[in-house]
């Protein structure tokens, strides 16, 4: 089982001090929490994506590039990666490059973002959602399987004879999940192609958890990708620890109180009570990870968000040595209970070895006689015309 | 099969008119159904003891314990009442609270009595002002009568019940909610049921479908 964080990267003013970070402090907190979950020894980091203030998780391949660059052997995810506004083209490029910078170091995860404002600034729109995030990752799959690709559709404009360059590493395309909080069309999607399935599971009360995870796992195996119990499972999960759990909750609760989601809403002790948000001692967020088990089943990753609604980065490292500390009981316990023959998530190692063995996927071309000449071609009478001043 | 008849009550005191009101359509539907040969029960749903749990729905996007057994009861109902005090010219703030968190879908095609109470009659149309236009939109099927109380309305029902306007006028309403909720008359079915997210748990589109639907259209690039 994989244990990490994720984060949305929020610019967040400290309620105790009313101090905001700038962008710059943010991101560079970011790559020290990555760089520490590793330290840790975590397997994985994942970071959001998001095209407005205040975040900072634009541009994720960069981020991840970096961080893979500072870090030997911490998985780089994303949560999520957004299907519905990035071109597949794009995603297709950016995360082959990432698997090769990094040695296959690299997964992601598919949303469809839920910032109603953003759809339009790439020309999308929120209520074509679950259609742009279905032909999309039809579209970003066939990118990566296939080296020359013709295509149309209704989202993007059509291709011919298109090569996704580079190609992935090895020859295997990254493993994907999918993640949804409330939509059970993606749990379908996840399904279907037999790809894993995330539920951000810190937002919503565990029931509607259990619900989309069981969908997902009945029809995993009505695809004929093996059975229930074999499906592909991730959950998120939120905590604050201390030594003493009094002092976890009073620490806690200003950021709680004035969190840009959840805050001025429902109570501390309501929301822990309605949802996986854990606050107290090391071995009451140990115990309450463990019982997730209970309504999902066995499943292969959990992530933790720990570094938002203005958490310092001191605060968020201290986090993070708690969390190591409980880590390997964690591990062990999960162990224990795991069934027989429910298999790890898929890594690139694992992807390599289930295609056979890793193949060259480069597709040699022969020179391009056309990057770097200028496309101010002289000999074009149109050209010259401008040129002239005459159109 | 026993029919269910929900009553949602958006009063704030107590004793409130409003839920006095909501009572009298209540058993005046039971009733109604009765007469046509049907057994049926009536649950209340008070808004006011979920006030705080709804202002957390709208920052959080679940409903917390009694409002999700609040929101189930109307989404098992085979006929709804809903009633509402009028504030500032239209229904109240609680009361739309309750309906902006239903999910797309649960009211479609359910047979709806829209009532409110006030303190004066010249408020009578935020029936057919405010509660109709919102409960059309939610898709619900709503009977011809709605029920408007002021307060001299009930002054007028304690000295003499059985001929009043206001007691005809709930009569009318109930009967109205018994002929669809009993079938006697069909009750139009909406021209596309949204399916909410319990039925995709129940039976979930194949993705093959999702994968036409999400190609049908004109190009949106």
């Amino acid at each position: 089982m994989q244990f990490g964080i994720f984060t949305v990267g929020d610019v967040t003013t400290d309620p105790t001090t009313g101090r905001t970070p700038t962008e710059h402090e943010r991101i560079k907190a970011t790559v020290e929490i990555a760089k520490k979950a590793e330290d840790i020894g975590l397997d994985v980091f994942a970071t959001g994506e998001h095209h407005n203030p205040p975040f900072i998780a634009s541009n994720p391949t960069a981020t991840l590039a970096y961080v893979g660059a500072k870090t030997e052997r911490i998985i780089l995810s994303t949560a999520t990666t957004l299907i519905t506004t990035t071109d597949p083209v794009l995603i297709a490029e950016d995360y082959a490059k990432l698997q090769h910078l990094t040695d296959g170091r690299v997964d992601l995860m598919m949303g469809r973002g839920n910032t109603g404002p953003v759809y339009p600034w790439f020309g999308k729109d929120i209520r074509q959602g679950i259609n742009l995030a279905i032909e999309n990752y039809a579209l970003l799959r066939r990118l990566w399987s296939e080296d020359v690709v013709d295509w149309s559709g209704r989202f993007r404009t059509p291709l011919q004879g298109y090569t996704s360059t580079p190609r992935p590493l090895d020859g295997v395309a990254p493993f994907v999940w999918h993640g949804s909080i409330r939509s059970p069309e993606i749990a379908e999607q996840a399904a279907y192609y037999g790809d894993g399935f995330f539920h951000n599971h810190i937002f919503w009360p565990a029931s509607h958890t259990e619900s989309m995870v069981r969908l997902y796992r009945q029809r995993f195996e009505h695809y004929g990708h093996g059975t229930a119990d074999q499906a592909v499972v991730g959950l998120g999960g939120q905590f604050f620890m201390r030594k003493s759990s009094q002092d976890a909750v009073n620490e806690f609760r200003p950021y709680f109180d004035n969190a840009p989601v959840y805050g001025h809403g429902p109570s501390l002790e309501d929301f822990t009570e309605a949802t996986p948000l854990t606050v107290g001692s090391p071995q009451q967020v140990l115990e309450r990870t463990l019982s997730f088990r209970d309504y999902v089943g066995d499943y292969q990753r959990q992530l933790f968000l720990v570094d938002h609604a203005g958490l310092p980065l001191k605060t968020v490292l201290e986090q993070l040595d708690l969390l190591g500390e409980i880590l390997p009981t964690m591990r062990e316990e999960f162990a224990k209970m795991r069934k027989p023959g429910v298999p790890d998530a898929p890594t690139h190692a694992s992807l390599v070895a289930k295609a056979g063995g890793a193949t060259d996927s480069t597709v040699y071309a022969a020179a391009d006689s056309a990057t770097g000449s200028s496309d101010r071609d002289l000999d074009d009478p149109e050209v010259a015309k401008v040129l002239e001043g005459e159109l | 099969m026993t029919r269910r008849i929900v009553v949602v009550s958006a009063g704030l005191s107590v004793p409130s008119s409003t839920r006095l009101l909501a009572d009298m359509l209540g058993e005046a539907a039971v009733g109604a159904i009765r007469e046509r040969g049907q057994e049926a029960d009536v649950e209340v749903v008070e808004l006011r003891p979920l006030a705080h749990a709804l202002a957390d729905h709208l920052l959080t996007g679940f409903p917390s314990g009694e409002l999700g057994a609040a929101i189930e009861k109307v989404r098992r109902a085979d006929g709804l009442v809903v009633v509402t005090p009028v504030f500032s010219a239209s229904y109240s703030g609680l009361f739309k609270t309750f309906f902006d968190v239903l999910e797309l879908g649960v009211l479609d095609g359910k047979p709806v009595v829209v009532a409110a109470t006030a303190g004066t009659v010249r408020h009578s149309l935020v029936l057919d002002h405010a509660l109709r236009p919102l409960f059309s939109y939610l898709h619900a099927v709503v009977v011809p009568t709605g029920v408007f109380a002021a307060s001299e309305d009930f002054g007028a029902v304690a000295t003499d019940a059985g001929t009043t306007g206001l007691a005809k006028r709930v009569e009318r309403a109930a009967n109205e909610l018994a002929a669809l909720v009993a079938g006697t008359t069909a009750a139009p079915t909406p021209v596309a049921h949204r399916r909410t997210v319990d039925e995709e748990f129940a039976d979930p589109t194949p993705f093959e479908a999702l994968l036409r639907a999400a190609s049908d259209g004109p190009p949106a690039f």
